[in-house]
C-alpha cells in the first residue's frame, strides 16, 4: 500500500463520520430546528452501535442499533422542543451532556472489550486493482452510503415537493401553518432523520473508524458538523465539500507532523477549521444566495394558536 | 382586463338547501379573560362581496380565522350551504372551497412564484405545467406575475397578486380578504376592484375585511359591522354615508382632526442633501440621490408602498444606519452625517420607529425603565451621574399618560401589556414629551384605532405649529392629507420632490407610488419650495 493510498483512505476514514452527521443536521435545520444535541446522539450510537456488535458478533446489526439509539435521542429532543416548547439551544446542550454521561455509563463494561470492524466491500477484480481497488471499490458500506445520502438528501431538498414543505415550514412556520401544513409533524420528521443520522455517524466511529469503545470517542465531532451545516449554507453538495476538505486538512496536519516539519502543533490542530471556514465563507459570497438558503425560523419555537 | 363579463350569470345557489353559502351563528370566541367574539352572527350569499367592519380589537380577525379554521368557535356554530360543519384547520377550509387573503402576507421570501403557490396547492404537481397555469390565470385575470420570479425581490402589490393567484387557481367559492388594499396603490386598488367585482359575477361570495369606508361603500353589497367583539348591525353600505358608518364602527362620534393655520416658512430644521446609501441586505433598499428639506412649522410627509426604501431612510437619519457622509444629513443646519442615535438625540430630535413593540419599547420592561432608554440622554433628568432617577421617570409617565390619555391598568405596567394603540399613544408621546425642535416618525398611526390615531394626528399638528418640523412617513393616504403640509413619494429608494398637500391629486401621487412619474412630465421644480 503506497503511502498516498494510505492517506486517501484515512481523509475518507476522517470525513465519512463528519458528513452523515452533518446531512442529517442539515435537514434538521431546514425544517427551522437547531440542535445542538448532534455530539450527544452520535456518541450514543457509537455506543449503542458497538455494545450491540460485540454482544451478536454482527456489526450490521450494531449499525441497525446505532441508527435507533440517535433516532431515540432525537425523539427525546423532538418531545421537549416541538411539543413541550423548551428552549432548542439548552434542550440541546442538555442532549449533548446526557449522551455523553449515558454512554460513558453503558459502555463501562465494554472499555476494552474487543470489537467487530465494518468489513471493507469486496468486489471480485475491481476491488484487486492496484490504487483505485480499496479506494473506490473497497470502502465499507457506511462510506458509500454518506456519499449517495447527500445528492439523495440534496434531490429531495431541492427538487420535490417534501423538500419545498420542509423549507417552507424552515422559513416562515406561520405561513406554513397558514397553508394547512402540519408544522410540528414535518419537524418531528426532520429531527428523527437528523438522529438516525448521528447515530449512524457514531457507528462509524465505534465499528470502523476504531472498533472499540473509548468514552467520549467522539471527541468534538458533532460540533465541527454543525459548524459545518451553517458554513456550507444548508446547501448539501457544499457540506460535501466542507466535510471532506476538513477532512483532508485534518489528515495533512497529522501526516506533516508525523514527518517531523518545525510547524507549531496547535497551528497543525487548528488549521482544518481554519481552511474550512476561509473555504466556505469564499464560496458562500453570494449574499443573496446565502439569504435563500438560511431558514429564517431557525430555532423559533412554534404553537399553533388555539 | 377590463372586460368582464356581462353576461356571465352568477352561480347561484338553487340546488342548495339554503340561500346562503355562508352562516356563522352565535359565535363566541374566549381567549382568557377576553371575549374576542361576542355572539357574533353573519350571513353571506354566493356572489356578495360582504364587508366586515370595525376597529383593531373588534374582533375581525377572529372571526376570519374561526371561518378560515385557523381557530376553533367556544361556541356557536356555522353553516355551509345551510349544512353545519366544523372546520378542524385551515386544509379543511380550503378543501371545501375557503381561501384566504392574508394581511401579512403567508408567502415565503427565500421561494419562487411557482414555488409558493405549489404549496397551496394538493397534490403533486409539475411546477412547468403549473408555472404555465399561473401566467394563464394571471394575464386572465390583469394580474400579472413572473412564476420564476423570487419572492424577495417583489413589490407589495405583486406579493398580493400572488396570494390572490394562488386562491384563484384553487377556484374558490367564499374568499376571505383581509385589508387588501392597505397595502396597494390607489391605482393597484382599482384593479383590484375589477377582480373582486368579476370573481363576485362569477358566484364566489367574497368576505371583505376593511377600515376604509369610501372602498367599502363602492365595493361592497352587505356590510357587518362589529364592536369590541360583539356583532352592531349589518347594513347596505350604499344606503350609509362614511360618517354613518364610522359611527357605528367606533359607537360615537369619531373626533376630527383641526390643521389649524398653514404652515409659515422657517428656517429648514431637517436636510437630506443628495443623500445615498447602498444596503447590506439583499433583500434591503438602496437609497438614491435623496434631497429634503422640512421646515420649521411644517408636517413634511413621504407618502409611498411599503419596502420601497421608508425603512432605511428612517434608519438613515435617525443614525441607525450610519452614511459615510458627514454632510448628508443635517440637523438644525448642522451636519450630523455621521453621529450616532445618542449625539443626535442631543441636538433635540426624536425619533419614533414603525414597530412600536420591539423596537419603540422593550416588550417586558416598564413603562418607566422604556422611558429611560430614549430619555436617557436629554432633559427630563432622568439620569443624573450615571444613576436612573426613577422619580423623575414616573413623572414623564404622569405627563404622558394624561396628555395622551393612555389607558393602562397600573401605575407602571409592562410595555407588551398595552394595546396597540395606547402603546403607540405612550411611544408617541413619550417623545413629543421631548418638545423635539425635529421629529421623525415612521407610521405613526399604523394599526391603533380611530380615537388613538386622531390623537396622535392632533399633537403632531400641535407640535409643529409650536414651531417644530416634523417628517412622517405613512403608507395611509387618507392620514397623510389629513395632516401633512407638503407630500414627497418614495419609489424604489428614490423620493419625489415634495409638492405642497393641496397642490398633488391623490392620482398623481399613485402615479409616483409605482414609480411612473416620467410618463406624466415632472413639474417638481415649480412645487419646489426649497
Amino acid at each position: 500500500m503506497s503511502e498516498l493510498e494510505a492517506i486517501i483512505l484515512t481523509i475518507i476514514t476522517a470525513s465519512t463520520p463528519l458528513l452523515l452527521a452533518a446531512i442529517g443536521e442539515l435537514v434538521t435545520e431546514r425544517s427551522g430546528v437547531l440542535n445542538l444535541g448532534v455530539e450527544g446522539m452520535m456518541i450514543m450510537g457509537a455506543v449503542c452501535g458497538f455494545a450491540t456488535a460485540h454482544l451478536s458478533g454482527s456489526a450490521l446489526l450494531g449499525i441497525v442499533a446505532a441508527l435507533f439509539a440517535g433516532f431515540a435521542m432525537s425523539m427525546l429532543f423532538a418531545f421537549l422542543t416541538q411539543t413541550l416548547l423548551t428552549s432548542q439551544v439548552a434542550s440541546g446542550l442538555a442532549l449533548t451532556l446526557l449522551g455523553l454521561g449515558l454512554s460513558g455509563l453503558i459502555g463501562e463494561s465494554f472499555t476494552g472489550v474487543p470489537g467487530v470492524k465494518l468489513a471493507p466491500l469486496y468486489i471480485p477484480l475491481v476491488s484487486d486493482l492496484p490504487f483505485v481497488g480499496p479506494i473506490l471499490f473497497g470502502q465499507d458500506i457506511l462510506v458509500y452510503f454518506s456519499l449517495m445520502l447527500v445528492p439523495a438528501v440534496g434531490y429531495v431538498l431541492l427538487r420535490t415537493r417534501a423538500g419545498l414543505i420542509v423549507t417552507a415550514v424552515g422559513g416562515n412556520h406561520h405561513s406554513a401553518h397558514a397553508l394547512g401544513y402540519n408544522v410540528i409533524a414535518v419537524r418531528y420528521i426532520c429531527i428523527g432523520f437528523g438522529g438516525a443520522c448521528s447515530g449512524l455517524a457514531g457507528a462509524y466511529l465505534s465499528l470502523a473508524y476504531t472498533p472499540q469503545w473509548i468514552e467520549n470517542m467522539s471527541s468534538g465531532r458533532g460540533w465541527i458538523a454543525l459548524a459545518l451545516v451553517v458554513f456550507a449554507t444548508w446547501l448539501p453538495r457544499r457540506l460535501l465539500v466542507g466535510a471532506y476538505l476538513f477532512g483532508t486538512v485534518w489528515i495533512m496536519g497529522l501526516y506533516v507532523q508525523g514527518l517531523g516539519v518545525a510547524i507549531p502543533s496547535q497551528l497543525l490542530s487548528s488549521l482544518p477549521y481554519l481552511v474550512t471556514i476561509a473555504a466556505l465563507i469564499i464560496i458562500s459570497r453570494n449574499k443573496t444566495l446565502t439569504k435563500i438558503n438560511t431558514p429564517a425560523c431557525i430555532g423559533q419555537p412554534f404553537a399553533p394558536e388555539r | 382586463m377590463e372586460q368582464v363579463d356581462a353576461d356571465s350569470s352568477p352561480i347561484d345557489g338553487t340546488e342548495n338547501a339554503s340561500e346562503f353559502l355562508l352562516e356563522a351563528r352565535n359565535i363566541v370566541k374566549v381567549f382568557g379573560p377576553l371575549r374576542a367574539n361576542d355572539n357574533v352572527t353573519l350571513t353571506l350569499k354566493s356572489g356578495e362581496i360582504h364587508a366586515l367592519l370595525g376597529e383593531n380589537g373588534a374582533g375581525k380577525s377572529t372571526l376570519v380565522k374561526i371561518i378560515y379554521g385557523a381557530l376553533q368557535p367556544t361556541s356557536g356554530s356555522l353553516l355551509w350551504n345551510g349544512a353545519p360543519v366544523r372546520i378542524a384547520n385551515p386544509a379543511a377550509a380550503r378543501a371545501m372551497g375557503i381561501s384566504m387573503v392574508f394581511q401579512h402576507f403567508s408567502l415565503f421570501d427565500a421561494l419562487t412564484v411557482t414555488e409558493n403557490i405549489a404549496l397551496a396547492l394538493p397534490g403533486n404537481r409539475n411546477m412547468t405545467v403549473l408555472a404555465d397555469s399561473i401566467a394563464t390565470v394571471s394575464r386572465e385575470y390583469g394580474l400579472p406575475l413572473r412564476p420564476d420570479a423570487l419572492i424577495a425581490d417583489l413589490s407589495v402589490g405583486e406579493r398580493q397578486r400572488i396570494e390572490i393567484v394562488r386562491c384563484l387557481l384553487q377556484e374558490p367559492r367564499l374568499l376571505i380578504m383581509d385589508e387588501p388594499t392597505a397595502v396597494l396603490t390607489p391605482q393597484e386598488a382599482d384593479r383590484l376592484f375589477i377582480t373582486l367585482k368579476r370573481l363576485a359575477a362569477e358566484g364566489c361570495g367574497i368576505l371583505y375585511i376593511s377600515h376604509r369606508l369610501d372602498e367599502v361603500k363602492r365595493i361592497c353589497h352587505e356590510a357587518t359591522i362589529l364592536r369590541h367583539g360583539k356583532f352592531v348591525s349589518t347594513v347596505k353600505p350604499q344606503e350609509e354615508t362614511a360618517t354613518s358608518l364610522a359611527r357605528l364602527m367606533v359607537g360615537g362620534e369619531v373626533a376630527v382632526v383641526k390643521s389649524g393655520e398653514t404652515a409659515k416658512s422657517g428656517p429648514p430644521l431637517l436636510e437630506l442633501i443628495d443623500l445615498t446609501l447602498p444596503t447590506d441586505d439583499p433583500f434591503g433598499v438602496t437609497l438614491k440621490n435623496i434631497d429634503l428639506r422640512v421646515r420649521s412649522g411644517e408636517i413634511v410627509a413621504i407618502a409611498g408602498v411599503a419596502g420601497n426604501g421608508q425603512s432605511e431612510m428612517f434608519d438613515a437619519i435617525s443614525g441607525e444606519t450610519l452614511g459615510n457622509e458627514k454632510g448628508a444629513i443635517k440637523l438644525a443646519g448642522e451636519a450630523c452625517g455621521k453621529e450616532n442615535i445618542t449625539e443626535r438625540r442631543h441636538r433635540n430630535v426624536a425619533f419614533v420607529s414603525e414597530e412600536r413593540l420591539g423596537h419603540g419599547a422593550v416588550p417586558n420592561f416598564s413603562l418607566s425603565e422604556n422611558i429611560v432608554l430614549t430619555h436617557h440622554a436629554t432633559g427630563d433628568g432622568v439620569v443624573r451621574k450615571g444613576l436612573i432617577n426613577r422619580s423623575a421617570a414616573t413623572e414623564v409617565i404622569g405627563r404622558v399618560t394624561k396628555v395622551f390619555d393612555v389607558r393602562k391598568n397600573t401605575a407602571d405596567p409592562e410595555a407588551r401589556s398595552l394595546s396597540g394603540g395606547n402603546l403607540q399613544k405612550f411611544v408617541v408621546g413619550r417623545e413629543i414629551a421631548l418638545k423635539p425642535k425635529v421629529l421623525v416618525i415612521n407610521q405613526p398611526t399604523w394599526g391603533v384605532d380611530a380615537g388613538a390615531a386622531a390623537r396622535i394626528r392632533q399633537a403632531l399638528i400641535d407640535l409643529a405649529r409650536g414651531g417644530s418640523a416634523v417628517l412622517m412617513i405613512s403608507q395611509d393616504l387618507e392620514e397623510i392629507y389629513e395632516i401633512a403640509d407638503r407630500i414627497a413619494v418614495i419609489s424604489r429608494g428614490e423620493l419625489s420632490p415634495a409638492y405642497p398637500a393641496d397642490e398633488i391629486s391623490l392620482e398623481r401621487i399613485g402615479l409616483l407610488m409605482a414609480g411612473t412619474q416620467d410618463e406624466l412630465g415632472d413639474n417638481g421644480e415649480l412645487a419646489r419650495l426649497g
